[in-house]
């Protein structure tokens, strides 16, 4: 298991690199001049533009850039937006949201879309089963942006069960911004659950289990679900940059003061630290967050451990 | 056949079990699958009786039913869309198949006799094993779900069984998983399992078709000895009877879900009486019996959504006259407990 987790930790350092290199150069070659855009329509006098190229190394070669940069985030800096606040405090202020919007999503996910895989798998081919796959199929079909606005316009104005816009009532007021980031991979877990389930129920083994006596309990939710959750949790760990891409649309929907809309808004104020901040600070987040998931399944399938 | 002992009387599914009757005995089982296309008539009319210390070994091409019955008198058919249609399985002259009067059907309805009285071996130890869990682990839920054993107590009782099954170092190995065993290691563990709780029948189906020659005789050898220690009789599904013949006490012989002739083994080798057994030794080789030819039984196993009329081997059979696609061949004694389901068996046997 250490020398495991020590290959999956060294395969990351490409992929860091690789990925914030990445967001670096898209973000340097976005259309536009930031610091003309800084001054609005009366252009600024020439020492000033170059004392500002200076400062935020414009003039320098892009790979320059961004070896400047990547080094400064190593050591917590993520430079400062053309005001000069530091990015790292509009993270601080942002991200509280943005990581409870996620949890929530994240935990609809796994409990609503794990049981109704599961159930439906287990009842395969009666009505439960039936109700999971049209609806998830419903559920992929549509778009992010347009579930948002009906939750909005069904649960919100309609019914006024939930608030549909800003942050004022705590995690209530993340209850259908969660439930709509998570729909999709909800959807795509309760799936991809039950089929695997119902391909595991016809496995060897599981004959082997019942030929041993076992109740049918200890036959699904001993020997089967631990195999079927293999490929779920695989997924699960792809999905976390789902959530966190999703959390942009999300957030902007529903007017949430999360890391997600400060995206949103650094991209139209053409922020470059604070676009390029951000999505560095995800990619180590989702880093992180894969290296648990490669754990947790190293854990639930012994043979991986090895390989 | 060494010392058989005989288990006390005890309750099974509300009826007592007789203590003289004998191990197992099926009698007239059907099974068939009933699927979008037909129904699939997997075993057609199977009975046998296996006595305590006895070996009966199955035998059958691939598809003839011999692992569909083994799962009916467990009790673990895929339900639906296996059902049971007729007939009745007895352990110990109890029941364990009751008519169930909405379907029509038979359900199984002494799960307590699962894995614990009739126990049973798989083809495949490397798929039958849960890849996820270590194989003491898989050995001790047997003594912690049905004797409600600690954790503790289960993990000794998993070494001891390993250590009888004769897995070497077994202590050290019981905290390894299935895919870091050898073929035939992973085929020990299996035994150990099923033999766990001191079966009084195991069924074993194909127990060395995944292994390589020199280990398949190795795992034989242990059950026959097993079984000598423990007087429990042993059902051995093969389609190969070479691998069994220095084990098996009895063979039938399985075609299209049908019992097509039973016999001691030295019966069966020396005295085929039946086309179709005949046709399956001429497939194998085996040096102590004199065979001219080395040939396949010509044709395809039957379609079960299909199956042919009157004996369900005539396409196949070169025997074969009018007579024989027409009505169907009960089993004739040709000799004492020497059966035969051919109306020509006297032809064969005249042949050899
Ligand atoms: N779950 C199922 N659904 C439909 N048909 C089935 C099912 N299980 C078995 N059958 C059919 O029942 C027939 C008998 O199968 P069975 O497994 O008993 O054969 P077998 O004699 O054990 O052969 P083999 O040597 O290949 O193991 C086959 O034709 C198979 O297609
Ligand atoms: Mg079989």
């Amino acid at each position: 298991m250490g020398r495991y987790l020590i290959r999956r930790v060294l395969q990351f350092i490409p992929v860091f690199f690789g990925a914030t290199f990445l967001i670096f150069a898209l973000v340097f070659v976005m259309p536009g001049d930031p610091i003309a855009a800084l001054s609005g329509d009366k252009p600024l006098p020439p020492d000033v533009v170059q004392a500002l190229q200076e400062r935020y190394h414009l003039d320098e070669p892009l790979y320059k850039q961004y070896g400047i940069y990547i080094t400064n985030v190593m050591q917590g800096d993520f430079g400062t937006d053309f005001r000069g606040r530091p990015v790292v405090d509009l993270m601080k202020d942002r991200l509280p949201v943005t990581i409870r919007l996620a949890l929530l999503a994240f935990f609809f996910e796994v409990v609503i879309g794990l049981t109704a895989g599961v159930v439906a798998g287990v009842r395969k081919g009666q009505f439960f089963d039936s109700l999971v796959l049209i609806s998830t199929l419903i559920v992929i079909a549509i778009p992010i942006f347009v579930l948002g606005f009906m939750a909005q316009i069904v649960f919100g104005v309609k019914l006024g069960w939930f608030p549909i816009s800003g942050y004022r009532q705590g995690w209530f007021s993340l209850m259908l911004p969660a439930f709509v980031l998570a729909s999709l991979s909800l959807a795509y877990i309760a799936r991809l659950s039950r089929t695997s389930l119902v391909e595991n129920l016809r496995a060897d083994y599981v004959r082997t289990a019942k030929a041993k006596g076992l109740n049918n309990r200890r036959v699904i939710g001993i020997h089967t679900l631990r195999n079927s959750l293999i490929p779920v949790v695989t997924y699960l760990a792809i999905d976390l940059g789902a959530l966190m891409g999703g959390a942009i649309i999300t957030e902007t929907i529903f007017n949430l003061p999360g890391l997600g809309r400060a995206v949103f808004e650094a991209t139209q104020a053409q922020e470059g630290a604070v676009v390029v901040g951000i999505a560095t600070f995800l990619v180590i987040v989702y880093m992180i967050a894969n290296l648990l998931v490669d754990v947790l399944y190293g854990v639930l399938d012994p043979r991986i451990r090895y390989e | 056949m060494g010392f058989l002992r005989v288990k006390k009387s005890e309750d099974l599914g509300g009826s007592s079990a007789d203590p003289t009757a004998p191990l197992l005995e099926v009698d007239n089982l059907h099974v068939e699958f009933r699927i979008e296309d037909g129904t699939v008539r997997a075993v057609n009319g199977l009975s046998y009786t296996l006595g305590r210390g006895e070996t009966l070994a199955i035998l059958g091409e691939s598809g003839s039913g011999k692992s569909v019955s083994a799962q009916a008198v467990m009790g673990i058919l895929d339900t639906p869309p296996g059902f049971v249609t007729q007939g009745s399985v007895k352990f110990r002259g109890v029941d364990l198949l009751a008519l169930n009067k909405k379907s029509k059907t038979y359900d199984h309805v002494v799960p307590e006799v699962r894995g614990t009285r009739i126990a049973m071996v798989f083809q495949d130890a490397l798929t039958a094993l849960n890849p996820v869990y270590t194989v003491g682990w898989q050995i001790g839920e047997m003594f912690r779900v049905h004797q409600g054993a600690s954790r503790k107590e289960a993990k000794e009782k998993a070494i001891e069984m390993m250590e009888r099954v004769k897995i070497p170092s077994a202590r050290e190995r019981i905290n390894s998983y299935p895919h870091e065993f050898s073929g035939g290691m992973r085929q020990r563990v299996m035994i150990a399992m099923a033999l766990s709780m001191d079966p009084d029948v195991i069924i074993a189906d194909e127990p060395t078709t995944a292994l390589d020659v020199t280990v398949q005789s190795q795992i034989m050898e242990l059950l026959a000895e097993l079984q000598r220690e423990t007087g429990m009789g042993m059902i051995l599904i093969t389609h190969d009877l070479a691998v069994v013949a220095d084990v098996a006490d009895r063979v039938v012989v399985m075609y299209a879900g049908r019992e097509m002739e039973t016999a001691e083994i030295d019966d069966i080798f020396h005295l085929p009486s039946h086309p179709y057994t005949l046709g399956l030794m001429e497939s194998i080789a085996r040096p102590d019996v004199h065979v001219d030819r080395l040939t396949p039984i010509p044709g395809t196993p039957p379609d079960l959504l299909a199956i042919p009329s009157g004996c369900p081997f005539h396409p196949r059979c070169t025997y074969a006259t009018e007579r024989c696609p027409k009505e169907v061949p009960e089993l004739e004694s040709v000799n004492g407990s020497h059966s035969s389901a051919c109306f020509y068996w006297k032809e064969v046997q005249v042949e050899l």
